[in-house]
């Protein structure tokens, strides 16, 4: 069932397209960050929570939790093109794996900083050893495991198949370890961030909260197709089209 | 088929018998790291209660990870490998075979080990026999597991550290519900029981499941 698209499976074909839109996701990305950081601070209750309620420091939810949406997010798209790239066999595929993977991590990390500094006043801790915190941290070494993997291997085509087979490997174990994380004793399971629930949030906060993950994944976008430029420009560079790109950039006089 | 997979067996158990220090460093490895966890944290009767079961296990996983760099490293080096990859028999069964042996040799021991440990950290009577069944269901899932890793770094630099790296998230679970069994045990023997139940589970789906990401990730790592 040939497609009008398929032909951006072609690195070659992808560069420019890509090259095109990375303005408009920073443009996206900056809209809806600053749409919903203004939200966030300025048309949402000073307080969060009834009985207990937690005073203005809850904002950095507005960070936290999309943070960690996106980072369980970019997970789940990369191990989608790294399982392409492995059925498939497209080179752009486990490329393009290779490019989120870097940007999930950040986001992985940013979740888990964020979330210590919020634990801090909250909780009264940085860190405990909470089954959402832990399951965090364990997608952090994840995501690590991904990159130090690939790039422990020299041969690119290697490289890309083990690490696609890891993510794969690891997306089958998640759901396994969430849930021996979240539920240590099954004859009885508890944790610290069990009472929260999108359902009870207020109007305001989940539609900051939204906005930012929508600029949080505008971003994602923007910085996985300039990370993957590089990496085509990198992989492809003895192809005739690469050195013209190259010699194009750079002045006469200036040795490439 | 039965047959390939005892030949392959009993023939990994033969080479290994040959260097027989090398299963018994990774035992040693074992005793030491328990051994050193007291110098550590103080000899303390009730702390050493608490900690023993998850000391215990996490000295196993490591030492399980140790001895994972071996499992198809000489057969990748002579050629063997590559032999078996061409063969009409499924991977997935040699793989079986292969980490059937790694576990005779690795995870049986620490098995039979744990009254030492369990002496070291006065672990009661029922603690200890908990900690041995959990071991025996635990520690073929750990060398499953870690079959997968090692036969994606196969042959790499560093190869080590960074299967450890890859390998230890995924065997959380087993470490939570293996150590979870033995400190539930202390109370109530039968509330261990759900843990056993969930490390069976574990090791039945890895029997199925392991030997065949094992078998890809071969093939993968020589093409």
């Amino acid at each position: 069932m040939p497609s009008p698209w398929f032909k951006y499976a072609s690195p070659a074909a992808f560069y420019p397209l890509a090259g095109r839109l990375i303005p408009i996701f920073w443009l996206l990305a900056a809209g809806f960050l600053l749409i919903g950081l203004y939200w966030g601070f300025f048309e949402t209750p000073d307080q969060l929570g009834g009985t207990n309620p937690q005073k203005e420091y809850y904002r950095i939810i507005f960070i936290h939790v999309p943070a960690a949406w996106m980072s369980m997010w970019l997970y789940i798209v990369m191990v989608g093109w790294a399982a392409i790239g492995l059925v498939f066999n497209t080179r752009l595929s486990f490329m393009m794996a290779n490019a989120i993977a870097p940007t999930g991590a950040i986001f992985t990390f940013l979740a888990l900083w964020t979330g210590a500094f919020w634990g801090r006043p909250s909780w009264g801790t940085y860190w405990d050893w909470d089954p959402r915190l832990t399951s965090e941290l364990i997608l952090f070494f994840l995501y690590v495991g991904y990159i130090a993997l690939h790039s422990a291997i020299d041969d690119t085509r290697r490289a890309d198949r083990a690490a696609a087979l890891l993510a794969i490997v690891g997306l089958v174990m998640v759901p396994v370890i969430f849930w021996s994380i979240n539920c240590p004793d099954p004859n009885q399971c508890a944790a610290l961030h069990q009472r929260s629930g999108l359902g009870r949030i207020d109007g305001n906060i989940l539609f900051s909260m939204l906005m930012v993950t929508l600029g949080f994944w505008m971003y994602s976008f923007a910085t996985a197709f300039t990370r993957l430029r590089g990496i085509i420009l990198t992989r492809e560079r003895e192809t005739q089209w690469v050195q013209a790109v190259v010699s194009a950039e750079v002045p006469a006089g200036v040795r490439p | 088929m039965l047959k390939v997979f005892w030949r392959i067996l009993t023939r990994d158990l033969l080479l290994a018998m040959r260097r027989r220090t090398d299963v018994l460093t990774t035992l040693f490895f074992f005793l030491i790291v328990v051994s050193l966890f007291p110098l550590g944290v103080g000899t303390e009767r009730q702390v050493l209660r608490v900690l023993g079961p998850g000391v215990a296990w996490v000295a196993a996983l490591l030492a399980s990870m140790l001895a994972l760099e071996r499992l198809f490293a000489a057969d990748y080096e002579d050629g063997t490998l590559e032999q078996m990859l061409l063969t009409a028999q499924p991977l997935a069964l040699l793989v079986l075979a292969k980490v059937t042996a790694h576990w005779l040799l690795t995870g049986l021991p620490l098995v039979l080990i744990a009254p030492l440990v369990g002496m070291q950290y006065h672990l009661s009577d029922t603690a200890i026999g908990m900690m041995m069944l959990a071991l025996l269901l635990g520690t073929p899932v750990l060398s499953l597991i870690g079959a997968i890793g090692a036969a994606l770094t196969l042959g790499l630099r560093g190869g080590g550290i960074l299967l450890s790296l890859l390998i230890l998230p995924l065997y959380i679970p087993v470490l939570v519900y293996g150590a979870g069994a033995v400190e539930v045990s202390a109370v109530e023997v039968a509330d261990a029981q759900p843990y056993l139940m969930l490390l069976s589970a574990f090791l039945l789906s890895s029997l199925v499941l392991a030997p065949l990401a094992a078998s890809a990730a071969l093939r993968i790592s020589i093409e």
